[in-house]
This record gives structure tokens, sequence and C-alpha cells, in this order.
């Protein structure tokens, strides 16, 4: 019963949200009704069983909770904003519409929750929230906040798109690319927070990250010919496809190179494969967001597919990153490049690609440095360099990880002793 | 809904004293196409739109400690070059967003009217 009412919710709280939202414009009372209306099925599905369609029953029950408060409110002569619809604009506009008239609510549903007039972290909490049910709890612990923070900013968002007119609204088809990127913005929000080192390691924002890629394959699924959604999507799930590998039973990061490929989700990693080889992305000229994620899915992928660490090809993810860096120059994707270059070509040409990495604050810097020195040899440099990472370094899992290379450096035999002096 | 657009500032647009008249003429025909398309859309209505005299030429107001202080100069640095608004009836943000790609590209700021029922 709670199996079944959990899945209802899981899968069909977006829609009902949107149903509910088309039919009655209240943001504000919707969200409580639908939530009254799960307490009600927690208790009376367990007395009277599960009901034929539970979607529909919960609909129902909110509805009628919908429609009490606005007869208690009339009777109070309150009057209250409604959420504007794109019903009150002129009919003859083209819409984007296709169709299928739940499924656009869902999307209204959507592009509602992630207007570029709402600050991008409450977009992103607040499609959480709305589209996919996950609860205050959870976000919060998602973006590393305290429960009545994320209450607080979720609450915030819902007055401002009341207030300050946010539609429930499809725009026309010239404009929607564009809030359809804001979307993917927002949703690969959600997943690097799942993803972002926080003081250390929790296994369950990494599934609460899963919400994400779960909010990504929604939304891609009401416009599956887009290509920044496309893009995305097969990025997350190549992403996402590796967090079993990526931290040992002791909660320590596991660097990709380390990881046990037989704990990478192969199912994921075709379907992502299968959307980066997709009409939505081939053979045609995509917008700089899409192919800022499309080219680095095809990193992704490259390690993906790799069966061992020695058939990955730098050489192509090199190339990938050249690309990546012509449209999209930031010192991360700079950073990543020197990386790649050094293991296609040396540790000598991976320091030189770095010395074009500016990343002030940053410890990712002086420890690649590090490691790419302690290959070269240069073991003196190489500690110095583990010294200044360190003490940039504020995530548990990297700084272990950080002590242990340290470690494992000044405990190497030290083949130039035996040949001679110590180089400086 | 009415929405109050500010036009808080030039942005990346050229001076204006150092445009020639044509391309004055041009900056203030985007205003004329501005009315056109905002007539042209239903439920919308400019309800009032000013040019505002240059930052030099405000007066401020504050009162502090009950006693009222009347100065020189817009109130805050931010308003300095505040140079215009517009009173706008709009259904909803995202047309008052669309209609605005029609003026010129200053740095604005909407905001919504407070609804006092």
């Amino acid at each position: 019963m709670t199996a079944e009412l959990d899945r209802v919710v899981r899968e069909e709280w977006g829609r009902l949200v949107a149903l509910l939202l088309a039919h009655f414009r209240r943001l504000d009372l919707v969200e409580d009704a639908l939530g009254d209306a799960v307490e009600a099925a927690a208790r009376r599905w367990a007395v009277e069983g599960v009901p034929d369609n539970p979607a529909a029953w919960l609909q129902t029950v909110a509805r009628r909770r919908v429609v009490d408060r606005l007869r208690s409110e009339a009777m109070a002569r309150r009057r209250h904003a409604l959420i504007a619809t794109d019903l009150d604009r002129q009919p003859q506009r083209t819409m984007a519409d296709t169709g299928d008239v739940v499924e656009d609510d869902l999307l209204r549903l959507v592009l509602m929750c992630t207007h570029p007039a709402l600050s991008p972290e409450a977009a992103s909490a607040l499609a959480l929230r709305l589209v996919l049910g996950i609860s205050t709890y959870d976000i919060a612990r998602l973006f590393l906040v305290s429960e009545t923070t994320m209450a607080a900013r979720l609450t915030r968002a819902k007055r401002k798109i009341v207030a300050a007119g946010i539609p429930f609204a499809i725009p026309d088809l010239d404009a929607l690319p564009a809030r359809l990127a804001t979307v993917a913005q927002t949703a690969y929000l959600a997943f690097t927070a799942g993803y972002a080192p926080a003081s250390g390691p929790d296994p369950v924002r990494a599934s609460l990250a899963g919400e994400a890629v779960r909010l990504t394959r929604t939304v891609r699924g009401l416009r599956p010919e887009d290509p920044t959604l496309t893009a995305l999507l097969a990025l997350v799930l190549l992403q996402h496809s590796r967090r079993d590998a990526r931290v040992d039973p002791k909660g320590r990061l596991v660097l990709l190179g380390d990881q046990d490929r037989t704990r990478w989700h192969r199912e994921e990693i075709q379907e992502a494969v299968a959307l980066l080889e997709s009409p939505s992305v081939v053979g045609r000229s995509l917008p700089e967001q899409a192919a800022t994620y499309l080219l680095q899915a095809f990193v992704a992928a490259e390690h993906a597919t790799a069966r061992q660490v020695s058939e990955t090809r730098w050489d192509r993810i090199v190339a990938h990153y050249d690309q990546l860096v012509s449209i999209d120059p930031t010192p991360a994707a700079r950073l990543a490049r020197a990386v790649a270059v050094a293991e296609a070509s040396g540790p000598r040409a991976g320091l030189a690609a770095l010395e074009e990495v500016d990343l002030p604050g940053s410890h990712r810097v002086a420890a690649v440095s590090a490691e790419l020195l302690a290959r070269a040899g240069e073991r003196a440099a190489a500690a110095a360099h583990f010294r200044a990472a360190l003490e940039l370094c504020r995530n548990d899992a990297e700084r272990q990880h950080l002590q242990a290379r340290a470690a494992a450096l000044a405990a190497e035999p030290d083949v130039t002793t035996a040949a001679g002096p110590p180089r400086p | 809904m009415k929405y109050v657009v500010l036009l808080m500032a030039d942005g990346e647009l050229p001076a204006w004293s150092g445009m020639s008249e044509d391309e004055q003429g041009a900056m203030i025909e985007q205003f004329g196409e501005f009315d056109r398309a905002c007539q042209a859309r239903e439920g919308v209505e400019i309800l009032a739109g000013e040019a505002l005299g240059a930052g030099d030429t405000s007066t401020s107001i504050r009162t502090r400690a009950g006693e009222r202080h009347v100065t020189d100069g817009p109130y805050a640095e931010a308003v300095e070059q505040l140079g215009g608004f517009y009173l706008l009836e709009a259904p909803d943000l995202d047309v008052v967003l669309e209609l605005l790609t029609v003026l010129p590209a200053y740095d604005m700021q909407v905001s919504p009217v407070v609804d006092p029922y």
C-alpha cells in the first residue's frame, strides 16, 4: 500500500500539480491540497485498499480540498492573486503545443518553475519540489542548507511567481529553445549539487542527484528533439553511471582511473551513447550551451566505453577539450584539458598546458601540478605543490586523497640519492 | 497586472551626446515602435511613460531624526542614470519581457505594482 502510494507520488506528482494549476491557478492552494490528499491516501488506502486509478483518486481529493478552500475564502471575501496563464492572452498566438494537453500542462509547470526571473538555486529547488514531489527535507540535504532555509527559499520563489506574474504558459516557438536551455541549466545545477564536494561524503546526496537525472529525463521527454536537453541527459547519465564506484566502502573518493569499472551502470551508459548518436544532436548546428554539454558528454563517453584505463583514448579526449575550450574558455575546461594533455603526451606537456589555467583560491591547479611534477620526477616541487593544495582544500574526501598521495611520494625510494646528490 | 519598467542605465548603448542626428532619430523611432507593439498586443496598455531629466537635475529628500534634508542630486548612485519609466498593463511577465525587446537595449528593471485588493 505504502509502496503503491510512494510510486504514484513519485511518478505522478508533477502531472497532478500541473493539472490542478491549469484548473485553479492557485499555486498556494494546489501544493497544500495535494499534500493533504497524499496524507488522506495513506490513511484510507490502508483500510479500503488501493483504488483502481490511484492518481485520479489523489486528483479528486486534492481538487475537493482546493474547492473547499476557495469556498471559505469567498466567504471571507478575500481576493487572491491568481497565477497568469497563456489562456489570458490572445488566442491566435502560435503555440509550441503539440496537442497532448496533460503533457503540455507539465511543460507549463516546468517552465514556470525554471523562469529566468527566479534565482537559479530557487528555480532548481522549486522544480524538484513541484515537478518531482521531492520533500523539502531532501532538497535541503541536496543543496546543503537547513530545512528551514530551504522551506523559506521555496516559499519566496512561489511568492515571486504570483507577485511578478510569472506565467503558467508555453512561450512562442521561437522563444522556447532559450527557455528550455534555462530548464537544462536548472536541472544540471540540481545534479551538480548532489556531487558537489561537501564537508564529507554522503551517499544519500548521490541518490538525490539521481532525482536531477529524473528531472532531466522528464523534461526531455516533453521535447525529445531539443538538443540542449538531449545533450544534458547524456552527460548526467554518464556521470551518474559511475556513482557506485566513486567512493570506497570507507567513504573515500576513488579517482576515475582507479574505479572498479564493473560497478558502472552499463545500461545507463548505453542509453547515453545512443542519445549522443540521435538526430537531436547529430548533424545539426547546435546552440552554444548544447555544444558544451555535448562535448563534456563525449569526454565522459570516452571514459565510460573504455574497458580499462589503459584503453582510454586520450587523443580523442584532448580533441574534445580543444573544441570545448574554443567555445567555452573557462578555467575548469582548461584544467580538464591540461589533465588530458598530460595523459596523451606526458607530464611536461600537461604542465605546459596548466600554465594557461587561472583558478585563484582553488586547490585543484596545485593538486594537478603536484601530481604531474611527481610523475616528471620533480619530487621536491611536487611536495611543495601538495602542501599548497592541502592548504586550500576544504573537502574531507579530497584532503584525505591529497594527504595519501603526498605521503606515498615521500615514502618512495629516492632513486636520485643512489645516483648522486638530490636535485634541488 | 500592472508593471513599472525602469530604464536604469545605458548599458552598452552609445552615449546620446555622441550620436549623430540620424542615430538619435533611429533610437527615438524604437520608442515609437514599442508604443505600436504594445497597442497591437491584446491585454497590453501603456498607462504612463516619461523620460526623466539627468541625475544632476534631480533633488533628494531624506528625513533623519525627524529632520528633513533637501539636497542636490539623485538619492543613490544606482539611480544616477535612471533615464525614464513606463507604467504598463499586461497579462503576465513574459509578455512584458517580450515587448521590451523592441526598446533600445537599456539596463532595465521590471517590478509588479502591488495590487491593493
